[in-house]
């Protein structure tokens, strides 16, 4: 591990630091780029600190260990790209049924398919949230920067352990192989997962208003039924209407209902903005630079990024459509953030998508030519 | 020896069971709570995975552990995470033919070759009985399955040499008729410190009358299927009597049988008998048994079959030891550290 102090990293071992300090000790994954470094990493640092590294015969089977391990005990992390996370879809499902904290690291690259397999995208902004069966809420985290590669990523854990849920950290291509400076702090906060109060806890249902239930381990003696069927508070299966739409709503409601304390968006200039840019990652990058540029010109532009994907932070997108004359949404990918301004922005604000494939962002000069446009 | 009730009191949740009447999966429940019992296993330490499938519903909702039901073919996987995490849990992973051997078989080959300490269970009922009757990589060739209304295309795996050749280090392969062999060999699994694979041939009353074609009131099938596996099965190093062939009969069995009687008169046995490949055939018990084959020019008679002739081989396979996996990763863990 590194030592606390200023540092130049890579982005994906900025995120392996992260999870090493927030108490993550098992990983389970499976060699893909863009992915790599992390896997690489936590294979050396772990047993150092009485973790354990597992390499598997595949994604399906990362994740199955990662769902496993947290019921053991463990705060449990696995890193792929957009390919695994596919193959990952069924056990997650799982996971959100089951409220199994952990978190995915999801370093995206460009599809469909094995596309441009080491270059960068935002298309997973949907896998993320729509990606498996079922119907369930999720929290997905955006990092731009090697230093948020670290600190959104204990940031990633302490959601999934307050929550109970999986955590998706949607970094892409060009943050994980982004070298820059990172200052890693004396200590982080470290949030842990609700443990059992009593000898009489229902591990899948609660009065508490977090909606959020104790969470016993393997081996406390407890007795545990984890299953993914539809199951009442004690674990038991129980395919009655009832008893599956209140799991399936609570699962939804307590991640719903905590958005405005989950909801994390930095804004640039935004407060006196007439024309803004909604992007997240590394596609933010030159938006930034782009907004700079135009205040320079005089033109009142503003950023709004997105560090959570989801839940949607609807109310800044609201807010915002109802102050500025045009949107311009940025993206890697060929248009998924816009349908969601869009949907929330209701044709208040006039709302413009910039989009690049190819795994490259759109550049700052684009941005700014755009900007200038719908100012006009 | 504690009696049912005794050991479903100490070991079994009162939940409705979802097996249909006659199903193996109830005898493989009592065979493993006997073993637990007789190793004076704590159940508190005790965590069962399973997947998918009928012979999922073995450990959840029925045992009075820790349970982790899973999704289709990954219950190892799951149990590879727990199990490295916590060395101390007692893991038993229960498992089916599809499930163990079609999805989740790529899992299976890797965690025996890992030797991750924990025991796999797979109920092998020759098809997907859950979802009606489907093709499994189990079944025999040429099986009427509902995926396979002219029979079925392909082979079967014999899932026992997979593992024992994927690095188990400890196999065997029971029946549910051998229900006290089953008990001692999941008691010697269970303490193997390695990977432990045991395959259990189960009678499935619900779709073998269809796949394997054993036509018989309800109430008989079941004891008819058991029946049949042992009739299917020898036990590997054991000395077996071989007095005894099989004919392949012409036409309806119950008629044909009437000739070879007449036949064999009183130079040996004859009933009728099920079998696995063969069918439903005559079993002629004999002292000597050419003399007995020689009696059988008859119409009747299609074909005789030696002893063994399309049997399953069954019992221990492997007994070896080599390096745990969870023991490997915390020697890694003591190197990374400097530790030695």
């Amino acid at each position: 591990m590194l030592k606390s102090g200023k540092h130049l990293v890579l982005g994906n071992i900025a995120c392996a630091e992260g999870t090493l300090r927030v108490g993550c000790r098992l990983f389970a994954g499976y060699p893909i780029t863009p992915a790599n470094e992390i896997t690489e990493y936590m294979s050396g640092e772990l047993p150092k600190v009485g973790g354990y590294f597992l390499q598997m015969e595949d994604e399906i089977a990362s994740i199955a260990a990662c769902i496993g391990g947290s019921w053991a005990g463990a705060k449990p992390m696995t890193a792929t790209s957009g390919p695994g996370f596919s193959l990952m879809q069924e056990n997650l499902s799982y996971a959100h049924m089951t409220e199994t904290p952990l978190v995915v690291v999801d370093v995206q690259r460009s599809g469909p398919s094995t596309g441009q397999s080491t270059d960068a995208s935002q298309q997973d902004f949907y896998q993320a949230r729509y990606g498996a069966h079922g119907d369930y809420e999720v929290i997905a985290i955006s990092p731009w920067s090697a230093q948020e590669m670290f600190d959104l990523t204990v940031r990633a854990f302490n959601l999934a352990e307050q929550y109970r849920t999986p955590v998706y950290f949607l970094a892409d291509g060009m943050i994980g192989h982004i070298r820059e400076e990172l200052t890693v702090p004396e200590d982080v906060e470290i949030v842990n997962r609700k443990s059992p109060s009593g000898p009489n806890v229902t591990p899948f249902g609660t009065d508490d208003p977090s909606l959020v239930p104790e969470m016993p381990k393997f081996g406390q003696g407890y007795r545990l039924q984890v299953t993914g069927s539809s199951h009442r508070p004690n674990g038991v299966r129980d395919y009655s209407p009832k008893v599956h739409a209140d799991k399936v709503r609570r699962i939804m409601k307590k991640i719903t209902q905590a958005e405005p304390k989950i909801r994390d968006v930095a804004k640039v200039d935004i407060d006196d903005a007439e024309v803004a840019v909604i992007s997240f990652g590394a596609s933010a990058r030159p938006s930034y630079g782009a907004v700079k540029k135009l205040r320079e010109e005089g033109i009142k532009a503003g950023l709004l990024r997105l560090k959570t994907l989801w839940p949607f932070p609807e109310d800044e997108i609201t807010n915002l459509s109802g102050k500025v004359d045009a949107i311009l949404v940025v993206e890697m990918n060929a248009g998924k953030l816009i349908r969601e301004v869009q949907r929330v922005a209701c044709g208040q604000t006039k709302i413009a998508s910039l989009t690049r494939l190819g795994g490259v962002t759109p550049t700052q000069g684009d941005i700014a030519q755009e900007l200038r446009r719908l100012v006009q | 020896m504690k009696n049912l009730g005794q050991l479903k009191a100490d070991y079994i949740v009162n939940n409705l069971t979802a097996f249909c009447p006659g199903c193996g999966n109830g005898m493989i429940l009592n065979c493993f709570v006997r073993a637990v019992d007789d190793l004076g296993w704590n159940v508190d330490d005790i965590l069962c995975v399973s997947g998918i499938g009928c012979s999922s519903w073995i450990p959840s909702p029925h045992f009075r552990g820790d349970t982790l039901h899973t999704t289709h073919g990954r219950a190892l996987a799951f149990a590879t995470g727990a199990k490295v995490f916590n060395p101390s849990l007692k893991t038993v992973v229960f498992t089916g033919d599809g499930d163990g051997a079609g999805i989740g078989g790529n899992h299976l080959i890797h965690a025996a070759r890992r030797n991750i300490g924990l025991t796999c269970i797979l109920v092998n009922n020759f098809n997907y009985a859950m979802t009606g009757g489907q093709i499994a990589p189990t079944t025999l060739h040429d099986s009427k399955t509902s995926t396979s209304p002219y029979g079925n295309p392909e082979q079967p795996f014999d899932i026992a040499k997979l593992v024992a050749a994927a690095g188990a280090t400890y196999v065997a392969k029971w029946t549910t008729n051998h229900v006290l062999e089953l008990t001692g060999s999941m008691k010697e699994a269970m303490q193997n410190p390695g990977f432990s694979f045991i395959e259990v041939l189960s009678q499935c009353p619900t779709q073998q009358r269809n796949i394997l074609n054993v036509r018989a009131p309800a109430q008989e099938l079941p004891s008819r299927l058991l029946d049949m596996l042992a009739e299917s099965t020898y036990i590997v190093d054991r000395e077996e009597r071989k007095n005894y062939f099989y004919i392949v009969l012409v036409g309806e069995p119950e008629a044909a049988i009437k000739g070879v009687e007449r036949a064999i008169g009183d130079t040996g046995k004859v009933r009728l008998v099920d079998h696995l490949t063969l069918g439903r055939v005559a079993r002629v018990d004999a002292t000597d048994i050419e003399a007995a084959k020689a009696r059988l020019g008859i119409p009747e008679v299609k074909r005789i079959a030696d002893a063994h002739e399309g049997k399953q081989e069954i019992g221990v396979f492997v007994r070896k030891q080599r390096t745990e996996y969870t023991e490997a990763l915390r020697e890694i863990g003591r190197r990374a550290r400097g530790e030695q």
